[in-house]
């Protein structure tokens, strides 16, 4: 009995492992194919020139700005109102108004990304007549907002009733449970939601080709053209020169690099303090 | 006068009716002990003193429970102010995310009690001391509230709720998930709190209702069975029920 249950024991152990290894595996293979490909075209000039023309250098600096822009933006927005829907589910969305904001913002999370910037192209781009940073910002931020809400909302139901309750037992108004107690208890799980949503957006093209559009161009007119990162990617790829798809890679290296330092910022600032 | 008189109590759970017409009086500055079998409605019934129930949703009450002459269920009872004069410690001990400076000077400073900063310390390490806390942990008053041990955090949270200064502490079997000496310690403190408080005690522990309590209810099915002097419930009570209860033929 005993040795088949130490048997039955190894194998599972053995398969789970397996199946942990496979997918940090695949991660590691990306990562250090992206790596082998994009570091022999990295230099100090390629992180601060605008794009030139090929056989000329050029590198994405300005692709970068406008990046950290169109997130700082979209974050701005996107964050706090994803974090405020998410608390309202948890808090006081057990009624059909509830039901129906999760259900929408369910939903808008299973919309692909380009319906988004196709949304904000007809309702701001048509309307204004240019591509603007705030237009791309907001179709960010419209990415963004369902997942900070969904994810808010799962944190905060994770926080105990007892906590609640010993707050309401002091004489603290319910405002105060959520605002002083429920949200400082969740704030680090927020914090990864957040973080979701700022890693998925840094990433997307698709809603910034109608919206952002890019440039060639530094540039701090918010309703202007921006150059992206994932744009300026996708324009260096398509691209026939072998010079020009290096880039591609190298400027790849950056936005994953971008993301895993933003994410060890985040995770670093919102450490339990208690 | 009483310091909290009840009368024809019924309590609804939706269409579930928890407790039966349940008439009580408890005098001021005595500590009053709660037993009966799991479900009988002690808890339920310790909550409608502060109308914790109020949390719960598609509960209802009926019949009047007085604190101090005043009727707590009526339409504009400021339930933040009542909760913050009748105090609760919970079964399983609660503390804050914050620290333990914070936990305490939490209800202090939202209830604005204090007039300064060195007013605040001072209320604060008189709840610590009053809660035979202050000692264990004056040296590490910023460190986490969870880094305590579970009989340090049941304590935090009664100094947590004497901060506010209340005039009555409801405990809701305070010492069950405690060992035996974090249990005295509480049991002492029981006593000694009495001077200044009203205190209402829900316990499985009957050795624990017959050391700290000046009066003991016994509830069974929703239902007030019998309501007298701890010393006359446990040497010879009016109940065959509480009789058998007590002496563990039952429950």
């Amino acid at each position: 009995m005993i040795e088949k249950r130490r048997l039955m024991n190894s194998i599972m152990t053995t398969l789970t492992a397996l199946c942990a290894f496979g997918v940090v595996g695949i991660l590691v293979l990306i990562l250090g194919y992206i790596s082998y490909q994009g570091i022999s075209s990295l230099s100090w000039q390629f992180l601060v020139e605008t794009p030139k023309p090929v056989g000329e250098g050029g590198g994405i600096g300005n692709a970068i700005v406008g990046s950290l822009t169109l997130l700082g933006l979209a974050s701005l927005v996107g964050i706090p109102l994803g974090i405020a829907i998410g608390t309202y589910l948890a808090e006081l969305g057990n009624g059909w108004f509830g039901t129906i904001v999760r259900f929408v913002a369910d939903s808008m999370i299973g919309i692909p990304s380009i319906v988004f910037g196709v949304f904000v192209y007809a309702l701001v781009v048509l309307q204004q007549g240019y591509f603007s940073t705030l237009a791309g910002s907001l179709a960010l931020a419209l990415i963004m907002i369902p997942i900070v809400t969904r994810t808010t909302e799962e944190i905060v139901k994770l926080v105990p009733k007892s906590m609640r309750e010993g707050a309401l037992a002091l004489g603290a108004p319910e405002w105060r449970v959520t605002w002083d107690i429920v949200l400082p208890a969740a704030k680090t799980g927020i914090a990864t939601g957040a973080m979701l949503a700022v890693a998925r957006v840094l990433g997307e093209t698709a809603p910034l080709l109608f919206t952002s559009f890019g440039s060639r161009f530094y540039n701090i007119y918010l309703d202007e053209p921006m150059a992206s990162m994932p744009v300026q990617i996708y324009n260096y790829a398509i691209s026939p020169f072998e010079e020009w798809h290096a880039k591609a890679w190298a400027a790849t290296l950056v936005l994953i690099t971008l993301i895993l330092v933003i994410n060890i910022i985040v995770r670093y600032t919102t450490r339990k303090g208690y | 006068m009483s310091k909290i008189s009840v009368s024809n109590l019924d309590f609804y759970y939706g269409k579930a009716q928890a407790l039966y017409g349940i008439q009580l009086e408890i005098p001021a500055n005595q500590v009053i002990a709660f037993i009966g079998p799991s479900g009988c409605g002690k808890s339920t019934f310790l909550r409608t003193l502060n109308r914790m129930n109020d949390t719960i949703p598609l509960t209802r009450v009926e019949g009047r429970v007085l604190i101090d002459g005043k009727d707590i269920n009526e339409p504009n009872t400021d339930v933040v102010a009542l909760r913050r004069k009748v105090g609760m410690v919970f079964q399983k001990s609660n503390p804050f995310p914050k620290s333990i400076f914070d936990n305490v000077a939490y209800g202090i400073q939202i209830n604005r009690i204090h007039k300064d900063k060195a007013d605040l310390n001072a209320r604060v390490e008189k709840a610590l001391t009053d809660a035979a806390l202050w000692n264990e942990v004056k040296d590490r008053l910023n460190t986490s509230a969870f880094g305590l041990s579970g009989g340090q955090q049941q304590r935090l949270c009664i100094a947590r709720a004497l901060a506010v200064q209340p005039a009555v502490i409801l405990m809701d079997e305070p010492a069950s998930a405690l060992d035996p000496m974090a249990t005295q310690k509480i049991e002492e403190l029981v006593v000694e709190l009495k001077k200044q408080y009203t205190i209402v005690i829900v316990t499985h522990n009957m050795q624990q209702a017959a050391r700290v309590s000046d009066k003991t209810a016994f509830f069974m099915l929703g239902k007030l069975v019998e309501y007298n002097p701890t010393e006359k419930m446990f040497t010879n009570p009016n109940e065959k029920l509480t009789e058998d209860y007590i002496t563990g033929r039952f429950g």
